[in-house]
């Protein structure tokens, strides 16, 4: 099973709610974290898990071959991102702005547009204390953090339990690592932030159609928008973790809830039990 | 003019809530939420709804079945895998249009995408220009783009000098869209272990585009050791440190009622950052760059 840990907004308890979910499953039989927050990943923080490989990640981006090259154009022409551009007889090339699309090297008539591969990042994998570890990380100054959550994932396998830690915000990053989860657990905080954060989580969790559930983080500083908005739109809240001066002083100390107060290891089990009867009773609905 | 950005690396380290006091503070300026995928800023401005605008950005394919011969070409190709039995999953589809340069029988053509809107706002603190990402959409760099270009333009016209901004989390494409040719960057971080580790990784992106930073540490009191952590951290680098912040309920409180915290208590919190405003106009005022 595949869940993701998503929040409208950074800060509130993803990555929390992420490595103590992981931990507190350590004995049970396969479970993966996947830190897909590719711009600032932090699960390595908590987990200090022991690197045992890495990778590079890289897009393909095109060469030229000046030999065969005979300026006709195309190459800018069909480059939709203006990573192309022949200027008399001059191709420039600019690979900050190349998705690796591969449209050029193919349509080139001259056949004179080779491809290397760039580096944007890195994923590196091990474990820790009997949890599967996966983070990328993009590299400083590169925009395209998607290619990079892409590889995260490709080296994840199926069985067992996976968690993924989702980058925040609602757009193309937040997708690609979403993309395929069982369930979907939205960490917010109760207030008006957190609730408009929330909405905008649960509105792109459906529009991929994946269930989802409510960690409530924080409680006891703001207000109850967000329980009325979870009771009107039928979403379940599954875990309530209070405001706490040592939940906090732990978090700052980059030390997992669930280690340093272990009492939380039940509550957390618990939450796992819950999401899997709601994927188990969702997919009976839907084989109907 | 003089722009500043305020950024955090992660999110939640208290960054709307400065941006939102700034925005009480500063005499005369212009406001722009770059934060377009969850835009929280409105929220402690109130405002009210001068323009809205719809804004179309990227592509992505269609292919029409009466036309295509089903020869599997565009799937081959397709190096985001979002042709699936001959449909696009416009989801994943980036939009590169690659597949309608291919189709021997021309089946594909790229529709335009309407990806979001734009705002411009009238706020008690002046204007305030924002944008909604619409849902999985890509391009939020460009949308970002389009709100500063929008922000200068009203600063213009308006006779403003400063633009004060409210950036995306993370350090990749949105990030660095708000952050290319800005006067300079606040960095809000608190003095937790991940907070310093995204602190580094963003104070990177700033020195890669050249902008100056200041440091802001929120909730300092938090972790007394991390946060003189983070002061020896800066001052080896180089990079002052603008504000401490400590920790205060009141400022969950000044966001349930709308309120910049620094309108809504004469506390601590008010002081601390209002000396740190202080600090930065010093800056900005000093700044040679245009
Ligand atoms: S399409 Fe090929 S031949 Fe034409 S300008 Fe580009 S590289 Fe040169
Ligand atoms: S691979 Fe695609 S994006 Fe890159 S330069 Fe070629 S056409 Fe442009
Ligand atoms: S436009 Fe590009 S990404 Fe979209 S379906 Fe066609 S080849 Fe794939
Ligand atoms: S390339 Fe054109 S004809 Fe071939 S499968 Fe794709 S859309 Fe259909």
């Amino acid at each position: 099973m595949i869940i993701s840990v998503a929040s409208g907004k950074g800060g509130t308890g993803k990555t929390l709610v992420a490595t103590s979910l992981a931990l507190s499953l350590k004995h049970s039989h396969g479970v993966v974290l996947l830190d897909c927050d590719v711009e600032e990943p932090n699960d390595h923080v908590f987990l200090q898990p022991e690197i045992t490989g890495s990778k590079a990640v890289s897009i393909l981006v095109p060469k030229i071959g000046e030999d065969k090259c005979t300026y006709c154009g195309r190459c800018a022409e069909v480059c939709t991102y203006h990573a192309i551009a022949v200027l008399g007889n001059n191709v420039m090339t600019f690979p900050q702005l190349c998705h690796g699309c591969g449209a050029c090297s193919y349509l080139c008539p001259e056949k004179a547009i080779s491809e290397e591969s760039r580096e944007t990042g890195v994923v590196e994998w091990g474990h820790s204390d009997g949890v599967g570890f996966i983070h990328g990380k993009l590299t400083v100054g590169e925009a395209m953090a998607p290619p990079v959550i892409r590889k995260v994932k490709e080296y994840a396998s199926n069985d067992g339990t996976v968690i993924i830690d989702v980058p925040p915000g609602t757009s193309c990053p937040v997708v690609e690592a979403i993309k395929g989860s069982d369930f979907c657990l939205l960490v917010t905080e109760p207030t008006p932030f957190g609730l408009n954060d929330l909405c905008l989580a649960v509105e792109t969790v459906r529009e991929l159609n994946i269930p989802c559930g409510v960690v409530l983080n924080r409680a006891g500083v703001g207000d109850a928008g967000v329980q009325e908005y979870c009771r009107k739109q039928k979403i379940p809240i599954l875990l309530t973790i209070p405001l706490d001066t040592e939940i906090a002083r732990l978090y700052s100390r980059g030390i997992p809830l669930v280690e340093g107060l272990p009492e939380w290891g039940e509550s957390f089990r618990q939450l796992l039990k819950r999401v899997t009867e709601l994927v188990d009773e969702r997919n009976r609905d839907t084989e109907w | 003019m003089k722009e500043i950005v305020i950024l955090s690396g992660k999110g939640g380290t208290g960054k709307t809530t400065i941006v939102g006091s700034f925005a009480a503070l500063a005499q005369s300026k212009v406001l722009a939420d770059c934060d377009v995928d969850a835009a929280d800023l409105h929220l402690l401005l109130s405002p009210s709804e001068r323009q809205k605008s719809e804004f179309w950005s990227g592509q992505v394919a269609y292919i029409d079945r009466d036309r295509c011969t089903e020869c599997g070409l565009c799937q081959e190709l397709c190096r985001f895998d979002a042709i699936k039995d001959f449909m696009v999953d416009p989801v994943s589809c980036e939009g590169c249009g690659f597949c309608s340069h291919v189709c021997p029988v021309e089946a594909i053509t790229m529709k335009e995408n309407m990806s979001g809107y734009w705002f411009i706002s009238d706020t008690k603190y002046g204007p305030l220009v924002h944008a909604r990402l619409g849902i999985a959409q890509e391009n939020s760099g460009k949308l970002v783009a389009a709100v500063r270009q929008q922000a200068k333009q009203i600063a213009e016209s308006e006779g403003e000098d400063l633009i004060i901004s409210d950036g995306p989390p993370g350090i990749g494409c949105p990030v660095i869209s708000s952050l290319s040719g800005a006067s300079l960057a606040l960095l809000v971080t608190e003095p937790t272990l991940s907070g310093m580790h995204d602190l580094e990784r963003v104070l990177g992106v700033c020195r890669h585009f050249g902008v100056p930073v200041l440091v802001c540490i929120n909730k300092c009191d938090l972790n007394e050791g991390n946060t003189q952590q983070i002061e020896s951290q800066c001052l080896s680098q180089g990079v002052e440190i603008a504000g401490r912040v400590p920790f205060d309920n009141i400022v969950s409180q000044s966001i349930v009622q709308g309120i910049p915290v620094v309108e809504y208590s004469n506390g601590t919190v008010t002081q601390e950052i209002e000396r740190m405003w202080h600090t930065i106009s010093a800056r900005l005022r000093n700044s040679s760059k245009e």
